[in-house]
């Protein structure tokens, strides 16, 4: 049961665009914010929460945009590749300062730097288009300029296989070597050192990898919506995406998508009625699922359907 | 830069560090006695600064004169630190003491969450201003440059009589050295029968209600609107990281390092204004990881 539902599951997504067409820009970008939240994931597992990480979410986007607009005719792939170089190049510039730092500190310069750079959006109005944000026009697929709904319909399978690959990596990346010294963070750094290994380097791989989750989750974001805005590095986004992955399970890979996807639907339909304390609704549920379900959704499938864990995941 | 504008550009920056330093002593406050770093912090200062507001429309509107803004101040900061401080710490983070410090994060920024929409559904999203209370105490010409007493004075002085009053609290009087004892070594003082629990509760009604108060001293100089919150929680962080967690009197500095460095920014690089905190504590905290007066942790094995 416990491998045969996940299949099922992405195989009824897979079918979503023919069956319930209607559920597929929304399910593109429940995915897309998926990948990014496997970014928080992986920190998570490292005992670490950043309340900063749209602002990796945001520079893809907007490095998207700027390619588009210098470029016109760039292909869609190149867009990609530069929205997660541009995440990369920010990951690891950022990540070389914050990795020398745990838990308070860790969490609150991730949040000071997206919030310096929300600020520079904003005011450097000449450059990045303001609170109006840049347009990013839909580029060409292998040099074929293709209509709106099959690009839409391209995005949606192009966002569902990176979310599959990319959780793939992580779990492959979670349980190599070098995984595991980076869970090791969380349990015991000391014993890290002792080991001879940088806690820095260690880190600093982890924390790249966020960046690059979080980077492609904007970048496919972005191009799913046809424009950026400041609003991608806004502390809010962030908080959302610490949000649903505690909302999956903390630390599990699979719950970050589980979790994008069950909090979009739910976000859909109940921002109708509840638009005005949708921020409350979050941080009440997020008390709820810390005090009471520490699992979230992933733990309390496992309970429901005891099984083996996979490579990579652990259910603590 | 001519003479008058470094001479206000010198005020600007005093008078915003004396409110910067005042929400962030409560927050330093707070995390030397307890270890959390109260991310809800911003929305109490936010809160603080909406409720002077009202308070002083319904005195100005009762025909009361502008000057009870003063005393109303000091009510909304008591009522926050109570109404609000009180319940946060006693049902909320009395439960998750023990737990790994991520989880504390989480759970003050979930009631950040929930307070951020609390505002906008009392206060609505339309910025307040009200100045009464500057403008009944007119201003003063220092070197033929005209500046609010208010700004120049009473936040100043606000900020001194707080830190010269908090040090003589914590070293000289029971309750606080009650407190500093707790900081020292919770089991200890629980051994000689302090009770721990109420000392919490006691730092982190008076963290709350210093929040407030530099929210209900900012709001005449201000106008109140959404998302003044979470800018004051990041940069009061950034003035406690830049000091040190939980150094009191370093705060007061760190506050006045970047209150200037802000608002030189202001007359040479506006744009670049909101920045400078932040620029200034990455800088401080790439050659003093610590912070500038916080002293390395020992590490235990």
């Amino acid at each position: 049961m416990t491998r045969l539902l996940p299949a099922l599951l992405v195989l009824a997504i897979a079918a979503v665009p023919w069956l319930m067409p209607n559920l597929q820009v929304l399910l593109t970008l429940a995915l897309a914010k998926g990948i990014a939240v496997m970014g928080v994931t992986v920190l998570l597992r490292a005992g670490q929460v950043s309340f900063g990480h749209a602002l990796f979410f945001a520079v893809s986007a907007y490095a998207a945009a700027f390619l588009i607009a210098a470029w016109p005719g760039a292909d869609l792939i190149l867009v990609l590749v530069a929205g997660v170089a541009g995440a990369l190049v920010a990951g690891l510039l950022v990540g070389l300062f914050v990795v020398r730092y745990r838990g308070i500190f860790f969490s609150m310069l991730n949040l000071a730097f997206s919030m310096i750079f929300w600020s520079f959006l904003e005011k450097f109005y000449h450059l990045t288009g303001g609170a109006d944000g840049k347009r990013i026009r839909r580029p060409p697929v292998l040099g074929a300029d293709i209509g709106r709904s099959d690009f839409e319909l391209l995005l949606f399978y192009i966002t569902l296989g990176l979310a599959l690959a990319l959780a793939w990596f992580t779990l492959r990346w979670l349980g190599s070597p070098r995984g595991h010294l980076f869970r090791t963070i969380k349990t015991n750094e000391t014993r890290l050192q002792y080991l001879g290994m940088s806690p820095r380097h260690v880190m600093l791989s982890g924390y790249v990898l966020s960046a690059v989750l979080c980077g492609v989750g904007g970048v496919l974001m972005g191009l799913s919506q046809g424009v950026v805005t400041p609003d991608f590095a806004w502390w809010v986004r962030s908080g959302e995406m610490v949000f649903i992955a505690v909302l999956g399970g903390a630390g599990s890979v699979a719950g970050a998508l589980l979790g994008a996807i069950v909090y979009e639907m739910v976000r859909i339909y109940a921002s109708a009625f509840a638009g005005d304390i949708w921020q409350m609704l979050l941080g009440g549920f997020l008390l709820i699922i810390i005090l009471f379900a520490p699992g979230g959704l992933v733990g309390m499938f496992h309970r429901f359907f005891p099984g083996r864990a996979q490579d990579g995941e652990d259910r603590t | 830069m001519n003479f008058v504008t470094v001479l206000l550009a010198t005020f600007d920056g005093i008078a915003y560090a004396a409110l910067v330093f005042i929400v962030a002593v409560g927050l330093t406050l707070i995390f030397g006695v307890m270890r959390i770093v109260n991310v809800a912090h911003g929305s109490l200062y936010a809160i603080g600064a909406y409720l002077t507001a009202s308070l002083t429309a319904a005195i100005l509107a009762a025909g009361l004169p502008p000057y009870l803004g003063f005393p109303v101040m000091l009510v909304a900061a008591v009522v926050i630190g109570v109404v609000i401080g009180g319940p946060m710490e006693w049902l909320l983070l009395r439960r998750i003491y023990d737990k790994p410090e991520v989880l504390q994060l989480l759970v003050t920024f979930a009631v950040f969450m929930i307070l951020e929409d609390v505002q906008r559904l009392v206060w609505g999203t339309q910025p307040y201003f009200q100045s009464a209370a500057l403008q009944s105490l007119g201003m003063v010409q220092v070197f033929g440059v005209n500046y609010t007493v208010y700004q120049l004075i009473v936040l100043p002085l606000a900020a001194i009589v707080l830190l010269v009053g908090l040090r003589y609290f914590l070293r000289r009087t029971l309750v606080g050295k009650l407190i500093l004892a707790t900081t020292e070594d919770r089991e200890a003082a629980q051994a000689i029968g302090i009770n721990a629990d109420r000392v919490f509760l006691l730092t982190f009604v008076v963290g709350a209600a210093l929040a407030g108060l530099g929210g209900a001293l900012a709001q005449p100089t201000t106008s109140v609107l959404p998302g003044i919150g979470a800018d004051m929680i990041v940069l009061s962080f950034a003035v406690v990281a830049t000091a040190g967690l939980g150094q009191i009197e370093g705060a007061a500095v760190a506050a006045l390092l970047i209150g200037l460095g802000r608002s030189f920014a202001v007359y040479l690089w506006p744009e670049a204004a909101v920045l400078v905190p932040y620029i200034i504590m990455v800088l401080v905290l790439m050659v003093r990881p610590e912070g500038l007066f916080g002293s390395p942790a020992a590490r235990k094995i």
